[in-house]
Formats: C-alpha cells, sequence, structure tokens
C-alpha cells in the first residue's frame, strides 16, 4: 500500500522540527524571488512560490493554528510586496485558509511522496486562486474569472516544481 | 467563560484571522461613489437595524397617534362639530340679515323715490290661520297712523289693502283672497277692470271684452280708480288668456311675491294718491321691476 495516502491516527503523525531560522530564511527567499524573478523572467510570474512555501510547512508542521498563522504572515507579506493595487488581506485571507487546510490535511496524511505533493500542491493552488477570485468578487467587487485554461496549467507546473522544491526544502529538517 | 475544545482552537483562531483581514481590506478598499468599504459594511450592517428601528418608532407614533391621540381627536372633532353647526347657523342668519338688508335697501329706495306719497314701512308678523282667507299681519297699528282700506305694497307691486286695525297691528288683505279687488288696467292697451283674487296664486280679470287685444306678458297696472291705490303701480302680468262670453277669462300673475312677504309699505293715505313713478323711479328700483320701467301715465 502507499504509504503516501495512508490515513493515520493524528498521534502516528510525524511532526517535523526544522532548523533554527529555517522557515523564516525559507519564507523571505520565497518573497523575494517571487518578487524579483518576473522582472527578469516574464514567464515565472507563474509560480507563486510564497504558496507553495506555506503548503509545504503547513504539511510538514501539521499544526493548523501554525500553518494559518504562517500563511497569514505569508500572505499579508506577499500582499505588501504586490503594490497599491492588491489591497493587504487578498493573498493574506487565501494564504490562511491554504496554511490551515494544509496543515490539517498534513495531520491526517501522510503527505512525504512526491505524487501525493503532486496533488495536493495542485489542489490547494487551485483553491488558493478560488479564494483570490471569491475575495476580489465579493468584498472587492471586481469582476474575475473562475477558472480557465491558465489556471490549470499554473497549478500543473506550481505542483511540478513543488515536488523538487519541497525534497529541497526537505533538507532543512532537524533530524 | 465558555471554554473551546482543543480541536476547535485553530478554527476560532482561523475564523478571528480571517475577519481580520477582511476587516483590513475593507478599511483599504475604497468603491466607486461609495467612499471606503468599511464604511459601507458599516452602513450596510447598521442599515437594516436602523430601519427596523425606524419603522419600530414609526409604528409607535403611528399607533399613538391613531389610536391614543384619538381620544382628543374625537373631541375635536366633536367640538369642530359644534363650531361648524354655529358657523352653519351664523351664516344662515347673516344670509338672512343679508338679504333683509336688500328688501330694506329696495324699500328705502322705493320710499325715497316717492318721498310725497306718505307711507310706513312694517313687517309682516303673522299670517292668515286658515286657508279660507289670505291675510297677512304686519306690527304696526293705529299708533302708526294705518287705518282701514289704506293700500299696502311693496316696491315690487301691489299687495292688498288694510282690513283690520289695532293699536299696534294691522291686518291687511291679500289680492289672492276672494274678497279682494284693486282697480287695475293693462298697460298697453290701457283698458281699465278690475283685477280680483280667487283664493289662488294666481289673479282674475273679470271684464275685458272679447274684442280687445290683450297680450301674453302684458303688464297689469292700478288704474288709481278704487281710490285706495294710486295709478301705475305695478299689479301682476297676463299669464292666461281665455275667451269667455261676453269677456275674456284673464289670469295675472301677481307682481309682488305674496307668498313670501316680510316687509311692506303701507300707504298711509285715504285720498287718492298720485306715484311720481316716471323715469326716475327705474334707477332708484333696481329690484323692483315693475315700477322701474312702469307705463306712460298720461296715455289715456
Amino acid at each position: 500500500m502507499n504509504d503516501a495516502f495512508d490515513i493515520r491516527g493524528e498521534s502516528h503523525i510525524e511532526v517535523h522540527k526544522f532548523r533554527a531560522g529555517a522557515i523564516l530564511i525559507a519564507t523571505l527567499l520565497a518573497l523575494v524571488i517571487q518578487a524579483a524573478f518576473p522582472v527578469h523572467f516574464s514567464k515565472a510570474a507563474i509560480l507563486d512560490l510564497p504558496l507553495l512555501v506555506t503548503i509545504y510547512f503547513g504539511l510538514s508542521r501539521r499544526n493548523p493554528s501554525t500553518g494559518l498563522l504562517l500563511g497569514m504572515v505569508i500572505g499579508l507579506l506577499q500582499d505588501s510586496l504586490s503594490g497599491p493595487t492588491v489591497p493587504l488581506g487578498l493573498y493574506g485571507i487565501a494564504k490562511t485558509i491554504i496554511g490551515y487546510l494544509a496543515s490539517s490535511i498534513g495531520a491526517r496524511l501522510d503527505t512525504e511522496h512526491p505524487a501525493a505533493r503532486f496533488a495536493l500542491t495542485a489542489a490547494f493552488f487551485v483553491a488558493h486562486q478560488g479564494l483570490i477570485v471569491l475575495t476580489r468578487r465579493i468584498l472587492l467587487a471586481q469582476p474575475e474569472p473562475w477558472f480557465n485554461v491558465h489556471l490549470f496549467v499554473a497549478a500543473f507546473v506550481n505542483a511540478f516544481i513543488a515536488v523538487f522544491l519541497f525534497l529541497l526544502l526537505d533538507r532543512l529538517r532537524r533530524n | 467563560m465558555v471554554a473551546i475544545p482543543s480541536r476547535h482552537k485553530s478554527l476560532v483562531l482561523l475564523a478571528g484571522i480571517i475577519v481580520l483581514q477582511v476587516l483590513l481590506l475593507a478599511v483599504q478598499i475604497k468603491r466607486e461613489s461609495k467612499g471606503r468599504l468599511i464604511r459601507v459594511w458599516t452602513v450596510g450592517a447598521a442599515s437594516p437595524f436602523e430601519r427596523a428601528g425606524s419603522y419600530g418608532f414609526g409604528w409607535v407614533r403611528d399607533t399613538w397617534r391613531h389610536y391614543f391621540a384619538l381620544q382628543n381627536t374625537t373631541k375635536e372633532n366633536e367640538q369642530i362639530r359644534h363650531e361648524n353647526d354655529a358657523l352653519k347657523l351664523q351664516i344662515t342668519q347673516l344670509q338672512g340679515k343679508a338679504a333683509e338688508a336688500d328688501r330694506l335697501a329696495a324699500l328705502l329706495n322705493f320710499r325715497q323715490s316717492h318721498a310725497g306719497v306718505p307711507m310706513i314701512a312694517a313687517r309682516v308678523i303673522g299670517a292668515s290661520a286658515g286657508a279660507a282667507s289670505q291675510t297677512i299681519q304686519l306690527d304696526r297699528g293705529e299708533r302708526d297712523g294705518i287705518r282701514n282700506n289704506m293700500g299696502v305694497i311693496t316696491p315690487d307691486g301691489v299687495v292688498g289693502k288694510v282690513v283690520e286695525t289695532y293699536p299696534n297691528a294691522a291686518r291687511v288683505l291679500l289680492l289672492t283672497d276672494k274678497e279682494s279687488g284693486v282697480g287695475a288696467m293693462l298697460a298697453d292697451s290701457r283698458t281699465q277692470s278690475p283685477v280680483g283674487g280667487q283664493g289662488e296664486p294666481l289673479l282674475v280679470m273679470k271684464y275685458v271684452p272679447n274684442d280687445d287685444t290683450v297680450n301674453l306678458g302684458e303688464r297689469v297696472i292700478t288704474s288709481g280708480m278704487d281710490r285706495i291705490f294710486p295709478r301705475d303701480l305695478p299689479v301682476g302680468t297676463v299669464a292666461e288668456i281665455k275667451s269667455g262670453n261676453p269677456f275674456k277669462q284673464i289670469r295675472i300673475k301677481p307682481a309682488a311675491n305674496l307668498e313670501r312677504l316680510e316687509e311692506v309699505l303701507v300707504l298711509l293715505s285715504l285720498r287718492p294718491l298720485e306715484m311720481k313713478n316716471e323715469e326716475n323711479t327705474g334707477d332708484a328700483q333696481p329690484h323692483a321691476p315693475g315700477a322701474a320701467n312702469p307705463p306712460p301715465a298720461a296715455k289715456r
């Protein structure tokens, strides 16, 4: 049986610890790269590294409170770096919920397998975009398409990148 | 304090953080022509309560106005109704006084235009007690110089003659009574004939030969031959003409409104009088059509 999809009791799930400052450094790096990379490579705008970091640490820490707080901080920082057209809270709300969901799911599923990570990341990416569109539509009264091909392409790309990124971030774990 | 189960703490935290960020969004967002989103939300959230409060206060106010206050309204309505009745009565009285003033003005004009004729104004205070006679009672009598057989007129025409006198009252036999009569003539043909009553509203001109021409609407005036009324006072107009043998049957509509007499003039003389009612009386008597356009007096 594939242990990546084993449903286990919460007490049997291993909670990963990270080296001091690893989460902070990873988060800042993701934000900086996310802000700087598209300047040189416009195609890189399809990536959402802060979201991937949120998903990773949510799945790894497996604590909903920690996950949602981390998602909130990352989202608000991303909002801050996104310019005046993006109000504070737009990404914050979405990433808070994603952080909570990732932590909650990570507490119940073994998400170490690359396939599981790929699927969960793709799902979270779509959910994240859905939350942003929902916020724009309801709170900001900004018409925004719900789903399109670009969204699914972006979800696939981010999920693919996440598989390798998560392996890289696994090295930050404390053994 | 209510303890939150540990498994729900993260949910509560999630909800709190989401709410905080939503509020953060609301503070920043400024909708077109609606101000900041937080204001829009605040107004939107408060509006139902304000509306409910407004309706509630309105309901209470309306209930108070339409129910409790109706107690006073009923009293006010009653008071206003009484005032209305009093005002209606007052209006009726004023209208009566105005009409009376008009009649008295007509009498005065008539009196002034016949200054040489001794006459006295009297008020009608009663009528005959039965249908057998057509009489009225005046508020003036012998003490005012009124005697039997004195003529009674109005600016419109002949009324009748005094048949009974008392110290302070007098009874007048109207032209419509069966026993009444006045010397008269047709104004156009100058045909003379007495006019008398039949106990009906219309008078009868008795002795006009069939050969004489009489027209409907022709005026009938006093001839002065009865030595009661001066000449040329209006008696009435021809209302009906029938051939008879040997005289026409002519019915006259009285010039004076004998059914609604309130003030009259009593001619205080038993001698034949000459009324100076020529042209100048026409201007002075707008309410006396018979006297306003009298026939030429000296045609005969």
